[in-house]
């Protein structure tokens, strides 16, 4: 029955997919540069409400909080467990609501419309977004209670999604942001986004159950309500790859609820893509990925990255896609009955159905992310130079990289470059923008991977893995829209076979494998390796038969290219693999792991036994893990000091044998194509 | 009787909405309060919430076409026996549609424009017990099927014949059989003949000075036979109690024989209550004949009030409180916004100046100086019913907690028109049919935290599927909460739409109402409150009640009618 409801699931993206015809972007940064800040943020503003709202102030919905069945329930049985007093717990209730609280005044908007639109114009070319998307938005959030699903790069993201939708007069979100160490430090920021309608809930409060069921049924009375459109994240933290992650479903599985529970007739799941021509925080990003402690981002530290405001960062790109019905996703999949026969404010756990329901719609909702997600020239410009490295020939590189713009089209990239843009312009734009990370040297482009001349090996090699993660964050943008016919590709040259069941048995494998590090939709192994073949062959790629998949003669080029465009994922898992196999202690926990693996594979580097960078982000490492626990080569288990893992040896190198009698030796990159 | 009622609508023939030559609604007949009355608002109402004009008509045949009626087709040994039997029978074409339905839109509809398939060949009408038990007797000796027949007010499709049904179909009218047999004043209870039509029962127990006080909104027409057999609930049930709580005694007759309890005792434990099998049996195992019933002397004093509340979330939460501390008048009902409206069209022309000054003076109170919005405003309608101190003692009390609530007294006036509308509401389906307008009523019962869920989600469900299924203009989906009960409330939905332009109007009426069903469940509301199940509602049956559930009804079903004489496939 899953594999039927399945593709019908699936059935409806794809067909989104081949009809795709995407909106026209504007540029709401010019109507700042013409008028007045000041009088844009004393405008008028009375955005759009929900039909069903009964008008109500944060307190207000404070206290109905508070007062809930749901709250005073976890309170009473709390109660009786410690032994504390109902009051005290209360008051600790009370603590957490304030702690988390928005309260929104109009005041704190008005500050921040005319700030960030300082600061905005100041940081960026153009913030390009699709009207008919906002249109969209304004409509259905008049109809039903919305969630807002952004991708997340950046602490910029849900900044300016605030002050897009109060630039288009429509009600600012509730948003769920997840206070990390790092960010409740920033007080004044803090407070002021608070008073904006941002709430805050702690990374993690997985024991806590007051925190939980107060945190759960804030979103859930603001839902219900339709007091505002709530903003939350999937990936759960800023992805630091600029690589979509995995979904979390923690709070996707809270405002679904209302719908279940029929508390509200139905609910909108709005998908948004920010894409960054240059991320604000990219360096940061690198730094921490190699586990270099980055700097506290306290509110200090923001203001020492006033730096950053001299900086230019190119465009932003937000699609807001169209609103997904709740009730449509779960029409015939979910039966709401079994809701009927528990008071509806004793927590549930949800069922099999529930729980496989939410994970196929997180999914799902990131898979459109992907798709309208813009891709700029300087994307396709990363991807083409890292796999010419050290140093790259300009024409070349115009070349390629026109080239790549028509491959990622055909598979469905939403690249953004003006008709009228020729290829020269765009790249030396894109090495304009991104001059600290690569530039043009005597006809040739470089990484800027260069240490002190006389440094040390350690240096070299640390900065080159910088470079190479910085470029990388820009290629990374393309490889969920490449990964189905890559990994056919990939399979292709690893079974050395032409039998479609060979290839399809490799590619099943290497999807499992790669499961955390790149987005399928879970359980269609089947289907994507027939979209990877139809994409292939679109492009001529390769020819299918019903028992045979072979490349076509001019195909090679593509195929070698898509292959080498994952390879360092290939080789960091195989490395990381080995060091597990060979290296690592019988029982660690992550603390223990990072660090270890990471020195394993720096002193390959500093031997030039590996030219495999990419095997040093901390993000590949834990993945690589994460594969090896779902294949099962590595228990987890959770004590009290967080979580700890033991190896299978034998089973680590069985994962490995298939990659290693598999993964063929590093040809050199085909250069001449 | 059959003569004093439509045989394409619902009601008496001489009680229905027109629109005079004026263009204004009436509705005729001295039958009704609102009989001869002229309703200057109505037509108006009709064409916004409608988008329906007068000038678009669609008109029923005059009479049934005798030639498109299936032929009736009897075995010839078993009206060979029935005419032994003296028993008096007619195979005469009208006699036999009328019987061959109840009130479903889709029942009137075949009836305006279309024909029905399969119809009773033979109707007869015993009258009394040993006639019924002669002609089961037969029936299961020739193998010919029976459907009895009450008052033919069903709304579940369930005296539609089988259409597949091969045998000779017996339509057993019980009208006939409509004897107070004997009232017993030490105990409180009579027996009555099964066939007694409602109001004819309250009319004749009241010359001894008694009353049922079962009031269903059909009690005109329906029969105490189909109540027990559908499980019927009356509208002062507050007091009174459902059909449930006011049968004693039940006589049945079924092709194993007759089943009845040996005494006639408010209450006994000898295992499951076998009255539950029969009561919302719908016709499947036998015919009831003699039914004891508890009375009730006729109350003293009745009195009728209104409330106003400002939405219907307040409302909603006042009929909770009521029901919490367990002062719900005879009847409590709280009606929507647009169910207000409604039945603010159906004012008639006031008489005087005078009137229509106060009228003017309480719009202006209530929406004025008390703030409530007209678009949004709610009310309820109470009775009150028993001796006359009390009365107003519990008058006191109800609107005490209104108050708390938000709720405004509206009078009596206003509550006595809401309950005079349920008698007359059924009559205007058949005005709408005239003017390309169909609508249907549909109910359930739910618990009370569901209540608005429920009732919001619902109607959405019905604007929703109406606006997929090409209806162009937006439906008029209304409800009320009719019944409160400890646990929960009785909610009775109305739903209309304006067909033009669609083609086929009761398919897509019937997928919105399946629709609207679906959504009830899933709201946590009940297949039914007292419509009953028929064959409408069946394919639900499984999920409602389990699988063991429906195995335990079959099995009463195979043993008590193993070759399925009652065979008009309700409920199972």
């Amino acid at each position: 029955l899953r594999t039927v409801s399945h593709s019908l699931f699936v059935y409806s993206q794809q067909k989104e997919l081949t009809s795709k015809k995407r909106d026209e972007f504007e540029d709401i940064l010019e109507e700042r540069r013409l008028s007045s800040d000041l009088r844009y943020a004393m405008k008028c503003y009375t955005p759009v409400i929900y039909k069903g709202l009964s008008p109500c102030k944060p307190n207000a919905i404070k206290s109905a909080v508070l007062q809930s069945e749901q709250v005073q329930y976890v309170i009473k049985q709390l109660a009786k467990e410690t032994g504390e007093s109902p009051d005290i717990i209360q008051e600790e209730a009370m603590e957490i609501l304030d702690e988390m609280g928005h309260s929104m005044q109009l005041g704190a908007v008005r500050f921040f419309a005319f700030t960030l639109s300082k600061i905005f114009k100041r940081l960026f070319q153009r913030v390009c977004v699709n009207e008919e998307g906002m249109q969209r938005l304004q409509h259905a959030i008049q109809e039903h209670p919305v969630v807002l699903l952004p991708s997340h790069r950046s602490y910029i993201d849900f900044l300016m999604l605030s002050y897009l939708l109060y630039t288009y007069d429509l009600a600012l979100p509730v948003i769920a942001a997840g206070i990390g160490k790092d960010f409740l430090g920033m007080k004044i920021v803090g407070e002021l986004l608070r008073r904006a309608g941002a709430f805050f809930m702690r990374r993690s409060f997985g024991g806590n159950r007051l925190y939980w069921a107060v945190f759960a049924e804030y979103v859930k009375t603001v839902l219900r309500n339709g007091y505002a459109p709530i903003e939350f994240f999937l990936e759960g933290t800023r992805s630091r790859t600029a690589k979509t992650l995995t979904p979390k479903f923690g709070l996707l599985s809270i405002v679904m609820e209302p719908f279940f529970k029929c508390e509200v007739f139905d609910t909108y799941l709005v998908p948004i893509s920010i894409s960054y021509e240059r991320i604000l925080e990219e360096s940061l990003y690198a730094y921490e990925l190699l586990g270099v402690p980055k700097p506290k981002e306290s509110t200090s530290g923001l203001l020492k990255a006033r730096r950053i405001l001299s900086d230019n960062f190119g465009s932003i790109h937000i699609y807001v896609g169209q609103p997904v019905s709740l009730r449509t996703l779960a029409s015939g999949r979910i039966n709401r009955c079994p809701y009927n026969l528990v008071p509806r404010h004793l927590p549930q756990k949800p069922s099999v159905d529930v729980q496989e329901f939410v994970t196929d719609v997180a999914y799902k909702m990131e898979l459109l992310q992907i798709e309208n997600m813009v891709l700029s020239p300087w994307v396709l410009v990363a991807a083409v130079l890292l796999q010419n490295l050290p140093a790259m020939d300009f024409e070349l590189l115009i070349e390629k990289t026109l080239w790549l713009k028509g491959l990622t089209q055909t598979f469905g990239g939403f690249v953004e470059w003006p008709d009228n843009l020729c290829a020269k312009k765009a790249v030396t734009s894109g090495l304009a923008l991104h001059s600290n990370v690569a530039r043009l040297v005597d006809g040739h482009v470089v990484l800027n991977d260069k240490g002190k001349e006389d440094g040390a090996v350690e240096e070299t090699v640390f900065k080159r893995a910088l470079a190479v993660l910085l470029c990388g964050t820009y290629r990374n943008q393309l490889l969920n829209v490449f990964v189905r016919p890559s990994l056919v590709a990939v399979a292709l040259q690893m079974t050395r076979s032409f039998r479609r069941e060979e290839v399809y048995s490799c590619f099943s494998f290497l999807r499992d494998v790669f499961s955390d590090e790149f987005i399928f939709f879970p359980g269609i192994s089947l289907k994507d390796f027939e979209e990877g073949c139809f994409l292939l062959t679109k492009c001529d790629a390769i020819q299918t038969t019903q028992q045979e998949i072979y490349p076509t003669d001019k195909g090679s080029v593509v195929l070698s290219f898509l292959s080498a465009m994952f390879r360092p994922f290939l080789e960091g898992y195989q490395l990381i693999f080995r060091y597990l196999s060979k290296e690592a202690k019988e029982a660690f926990t992550e603390k223990q792991f990072i660090p270890g693996v990471r020195n394993f594979v720096f002193q390959l580097l500093e031997k030039g036994n590996t030219e495999c960078y990419e095997a040093l982000s901390s993000d590949t490492q834990k993945n690589a893990l994460a594969a090896l626990v779902q294949l099962g080569a590595v228990k987890k288990k959770k004590m009290t000091n967080g979580l700890t893992y033991s190896v299978n040896q034998e089973a680590v190198n069985n994962v490995l044998d298939m990659f290693g009698s598999r993964v063929p030796a590093q040809k050199p990159v085909a250069a001449r194509l | 009787r059959q003569e004093l009622l439509k045989w394409n609508g619902w009601g008496y023939n001489d009680s229905k909405f027109i629109f005079n030559k004026k263009g204004q609604a009436e509705f005729t007949g001295r039958r009704y309060r609102l009989g001869g009355m002229v309703l200057p608002t109505f037509k108006e109402w009709i064409e916004k919430t409608f988008g329906a004009s007068l000038e678009h008509k669609s008109t029923s045949r005059a009479s049934l076409n005798v030639n498109d009626v299936p032929p009736s087709v009897v075995n010839e040994e078993f009206l060979q026996d029935l005419r032994a039997t003296k028993i008096s029978y007619s195979q005469d074409a009208e006699d036999r549609v009328f019987r061959a339905h109840g009130h479903c839109l889709h029942e009137i509809f075949a009836l305006r424009e279309g024909i029905f398939r399969r119809i009773p060949d033979i109707v007869v009408w015993p009258v009394c017990h040993e006639d019924v038990v002669k002609i089961v007797e037969l029936a299961c000796k020739h193998s010919v099927c029976i459907i009895p027949f009450g008052g033919g007010t069903s709304v579940s499709s369930a005296l539609e014949c089988p259409e597949e049904e091969k045998r000779t179909i017996v339509s057993l009218d019980t009208s006939q059989m409509n004897r107070i047999l004997w009232i017993d004043e030490k105990n409180l209870t009579a027996c009555v003949e099964a066939g007694i039509v409602g109001q004819d029962l309250e009319k004749r127990l009241a010359e001894s000075g008694f009353c049922t006080g079962h009031e269903p909104d059909s009690m005109e027409f329906s029969s105490l036979g189909g109540w027990v057999a559908t499980r019927a609930s009356g509208m002062k049930k507050n007091i009174y109690g459902n059909i449930e709580d006011l049968v004693i005694h039940i006589r049945m007759v079924t092709p194993r024989g007759i089943v009845e309890k040996n005494c006639q005792v408010p209450r006994m434990s000898t295992g499951p209550d076998i009255h539950h099998f029969i009561m919302g049996s719908e016709g499947t195992l036998g015919v009831v004949t003699e039914v004891t019933i508890k009375i009730r002397p006729v109350p003293e004093y009745q009195k009728y009030g209104s409330v106003v509340f400002p939405n219907f979330e307040r409302g909603v939460a006042c009929l909770r409180e009521v029901a919490k501390q367990r002062c719900a008048p005879a009847s409590i009902r709280l009606v929507d916004n647009a169910q207000f409206q409604f039945g603010h069209a159906l004012k008639p022309q006031v008489a005087s100046i005078f009137t229509s000054f106060l009228d003017g003076l309480k719009k202006f109170y209530i929406t004025k100086f008390k703030g409530f919005d007209p678009n949004i405003l709610c009310v309820a309608t109470l009775l009150f019913e028993g001796d006359r101190e009390k009365v107003l003692q519990h008058e006191k009390q109800v609107y005490d907690i209104a108050t708390k609530f938000g709720g405004l007294a509206a009078g009596e006036d206003n509550g006595q028109r809401g309950y005079m509308l349920t008698f007359v509401i059924a009559y205007l389906r058949d005005l709408g049919l005239d003017y390309y307008v169909i609508g249907e009523s549909f109910e359930t019962s739910v618990p009370w935290d569901r209540v608005l869920d429920l009732c919001r989600n619902v109607k959405e469900r019905i604007v929703r599927e109406c606006k997929e299924k090409g209806v162009q203009f937006a439906p008029f989906s209304t409800c009320r909460v009719t019944q409160t009960y400890d646990a929960g409330a009785c909610v009775y939905f109305y739903f209309a739409f304006n067909y033009r332009g669609i083609s086929d109007p009761v398919h897509v009426y019937e997928q919105i109402e399946t629709a609207a069903r679906e959504e009830i469940l899933a709201n946590g509301g009940s297949l039914s409150h007292h419509h009953g199940v028929g064959k409408l509602r069946k394919r639900w049956m499984k999920e409602s009640i389990s699988d063991v559930g429906l195995g335990m009804l079959r099995s009463v079903k195979e043993y008590v009618d193993p070759n399925n004489i009652f065979g008009n496939k309700n409920l199972l």
